[in-house]
C-alpha cells in the first residue's frame, strides 16, 4: 500500500545510516563522500517510497541505491581517477552485500571513530554521527554545544581521518585488546554523560542513554565473543533498569537506598544479570564485568538493607586489583562503610585525590553525618556544592545539608 | 606510498652527558637501520639548538630578520625523520620506535601530497 510518512523513512534511517555509510565508506574509501551518497539515497527514499512503497529491504535498498548515485556522481564530475573508481564500482554491482560483510564494514567504521589519534571528543562525536546515526544538531543538543561548534569538530575529525590516512579496518589480534577498551570507553562515556548530566538542568539525559544503549547492543551484536562487550552491555542495562527510580517527580535525584524498587525496570535486570552470569561463566573478568557484577548485585536485592555488601566490597576488591582508579577507591569506601561501618570508610579517604569533582566531599559529608559529626559534615557538604554542576544533584546536595544544619 | 613527518619534540639547554647520549645515538641508529630495511626510511637530520634559528618574515615590502626560533618555548623540534608508511597506524608504529629510543615525545604529520 503505497502510504509512506517520513517517519517510516526516518526509522530506516536510524536503523540503516551507520551501516550504509560503513558499507559505502570501504566501497568509495572516503567518509564525506559516503555519507553524501548514503544522504542522496535517503532524499530519493522520501520521493520513492510513498508512491512504490516501502522495498522488502529497505536496508539492502538504501545501500544500493547509495553506491547507485555515488556511481553517478564520479561519472558526473568526471576526472580520470574518478572515472576508474567509478567503473571500479560498476564493476562490483550485484546484490547488496551480506550480513556478515556489513558487519565487518561496521566494525571497521566503529574502529576508526574510536581511533586512539584522535581527541576522545572527537570519537564520542564521530561514534554518535557514524554509527549511531545521529544527525549534527541531535549530537550537538546532547552535549549542550552549538550546532556549529558540533558541526566544526566533526569535519576536523573527519579530515584527520582522510589527511593523517586513519586506516579503515579491524586493529590486529595484538592490538586488539587496547583498541576495543578504547571504542567501550567511548560507549561508556555517551552513557556515564546521559547518566548524570555534567551541566544543565535535567539529572539524565534519555537520548543519550538510549543511544548508549544502542551503542552497546550493537557492540555485543558484533562481538559477541567479547567478555569486556557483554560487561558493558549488562553493565549499561543494568543502570539504565533504574532510570525511572532515580529521579522523583519533582526531577529531584533519588539515591539507591531510597529508590522504589518496584519502578526498577524486570526486564532490563534480567537481561543483565544473565549477560553477567554469560561473563562469569567465560571466566576472563575485566573492569566492565566487575562494574556489571555490582550493579547486579543491587539489583539482587529486594529492598537496601538486604544488599549483599561484603559480595559489593569483594567485587569493589577486585576492580581494585584490575583496574584502580581514585573513583574505584571512592566507591569502595562506601561499600567499606555498609561492611565495617562509617568511621573505617572515612579513613579512607584521607589518601584520595579527585580534585574538581563533587564526588569525594559529598562521600565524606555522607559518613561525617552518619557519624554524628554534624558541622564538619556541613562543611563538606558546600564543598559538593561548590563543584556540582548538575542542577539536580546540587538539589540533593543542598537537601540533605540542610538535615545536618537542622539536627546540628 | 604517503609519507610522514617524524619531529623529535627536544627541551632546550645543553646536550646530555656522553654516557647518557652515547646508548641513545646506538637506539636511534638501530631505528634508522630498520627503517632503511623495511623500504620506509626517506630523509632524517638532527638539527642545531634552537638558539641558532632566524626567523625571516615578511613585513609589507620589506623582510624582517630576528634573531632566535619562531616560537619561544622550553622545547623545540630538534630533528625530524621522514618515513613512507601505508596508513597513520604504521607511521605512528614507526612513532613509537624513535620516542623509545630517543626518550623525547615525537610528533607524526601527515606529509600533503607524500606520494600517489
Amino acid at each position: 500500500m503505497p502510504d509512506v510518512r517520513t517517519p517510516d523513512v526516518e526509522a530506516v534511517f536510524r536503523e540503516s545510516y551507520g551501516r550504509a555509510v560503513a558499507v559505502l565508506t570501504r566501497l568509495l574509501g572516503d567518509i564525506d563522500a559516503a555519507e553524501e551518497a548514503v544522504q542522496d539515497a535517503f532524499l530519493t527514499a522520501l520521493q520513492r517510497w510513498p508512491v512504490d512503497g516501502v522495498p522488502p529491504s529497505p536496508a539492502g535498498w538504501i545501500v544500493t541505491t547509495a553506491r547507485n548515485r555515488a556511481i553517478d556522481r564520479l561519472r558526473r564530475e568526471s576526472t580520470r581517477t574518478d572515472r576508474y573508481r567509478a567503473a571500479a564500482l560498476l564493476a562490483d554491482p550485484g546484490p547488496p552485500p551480506e550480513e556478515g560483510a556489513v558487519r565487518d564494514d561496521r566494525l571497521r567504521m566503529l574502529f576508526t571513530c574510536c581511533h586512539p589519534a584522535l581527541a576522545p571528543a572527537a570519537r564520542v562525536a564521530l561514534t554518535l554521527r557514524l554509527v549511531g546515526g545521529l544527525s549534527t544538531a541531535e549530537i550537538a543538543h546532547a552535549f549542550l554545544v552549538p550546532e556549529a561548534t558540533m558541526a566544526q569538530r566533526l569535519v576536523r575529525a573527519k579530515n584527520k581521518i582522510r589527511d593523517a590516512r586513519i586506516p579503515y579496518r579491524v586493529p590486529a589480534e595484538a592490538d586488539l585488546p587496547d583498541r576495543l577498551s578504547g571504542v567501550l570507553a567511548v560507549v561508556y562515556l555517551v552513557y556515564s554523560e546521559g547518566h548524570t548530566a555534567s551541566a544543565g538542568e535535567g539529572l539524565v539525559r534519555t537520548d543519550l542513554c538510549a543511544e548508549a544503549v544502542r551503542l552497546a547492543r550493537q557492540l555485543a551484536e558484533l562481538m559477541p565473543d567479547e567478555p569486556e562487550v557483554l560487561g558493558l552491555l549488562a553493565l549499561v542495562l543494568l543502570s539504565e533498569s533504574r532510570r525511572a527510580a532515580r529521579v522523583a517527580p519533582d526531577g529531584s535525584l533519588v539515591p539507591l537506598p531510597e529508590q522504589d524498587r518496584s519502578r526498577w525496570d524486570a526486564a532490563l535486570i534480567a537481561e543483565g544479570q544473565e549477560l553477567v552470569r554469560r561473563c562469569l561463566r567465560r571466566g576472563a573478568p575485566g573492569p566492565y564485568q566487575v562494574q556489571a557484577a555490582i550493579q547486579a548485585v543491587h539489583s539482587d536485592a529486594a529492598s537496601a538493607e538486604e544488599t549483599d555488601w561484603a559480595q559489593v566490597l569483594a567485587l569493589y576488591d577486585h576492580l581494585m586489583a584490575l583496574a584502580p582508579s581514585p573513583v574505584v577507591a571512592l566507591n569502595r569506601a562506601v561499600a567499606v562503610a555498609e561492611v565495617h561501618g562509617p568511621a573505617m570508610a572515612l579513613a579512607l579517604l584521607d589518601g584520595l585525590d579527585l580534585p574538581r569533582s563533587h564526588l569525594l566531599p559529598a562521600v565524606r559529608a555522607d559518613l561525617l553525618r552518619r557519624l554524628g559529626r554534624t558541622a564538619e559534615a556541613a562543611t563538606a557538604y558546600d564543598t559538593a556544592l561548590g563543584l556540582a554542576g548538575n542542577a539536580t544533584e546540587r538539589a540533593f546536595l543542598e537537601r540533605r545539608r540542610a538535615e545536618v544544619a537542622d539536627a546540628g | 606510498m604517503p609519507q610522514y613527518l617524524l619531529s623529535l619534540i627536544q627541551p632546550d639547554g645543553p646536550m646530555p652527558a656522553p654516557e647518557v647520549l652515547d646508548p641513545i645515538m646506538r637506539d636511534v641508529a638501530a631505528v634508522t637501520e630498520r627503517m632503511r630495511a623495511a623500504g620506509a626510511w626517506v630523509f632524517s637530520a638532527g638539527l642545531h639548538p634552537a638558539e641558532t634559528a632566524t626567523v625571516v618574515r615578511p613585513a609589507g615590502e620589506d623582510v624582517l630578520v630576528t634573531d632566535g626560533p619562531y616560537v619561544e618555548a622550553k622545547e623545540h623540534v630538534g630533528g625530524f625523520t621522514i618515513v613512507e608508511a601505508e596508513d597513520l597506524d604504521a607511521a605512528l608504529a614507526w612513532g613509537r620506535e624513535v620516542a623509545r629510543a630517543t626518550t623525547l615525545p615525537v610528533e607524526v604529520r601527515p606529509i600533503a601530497n607524500g606520494g600517489v
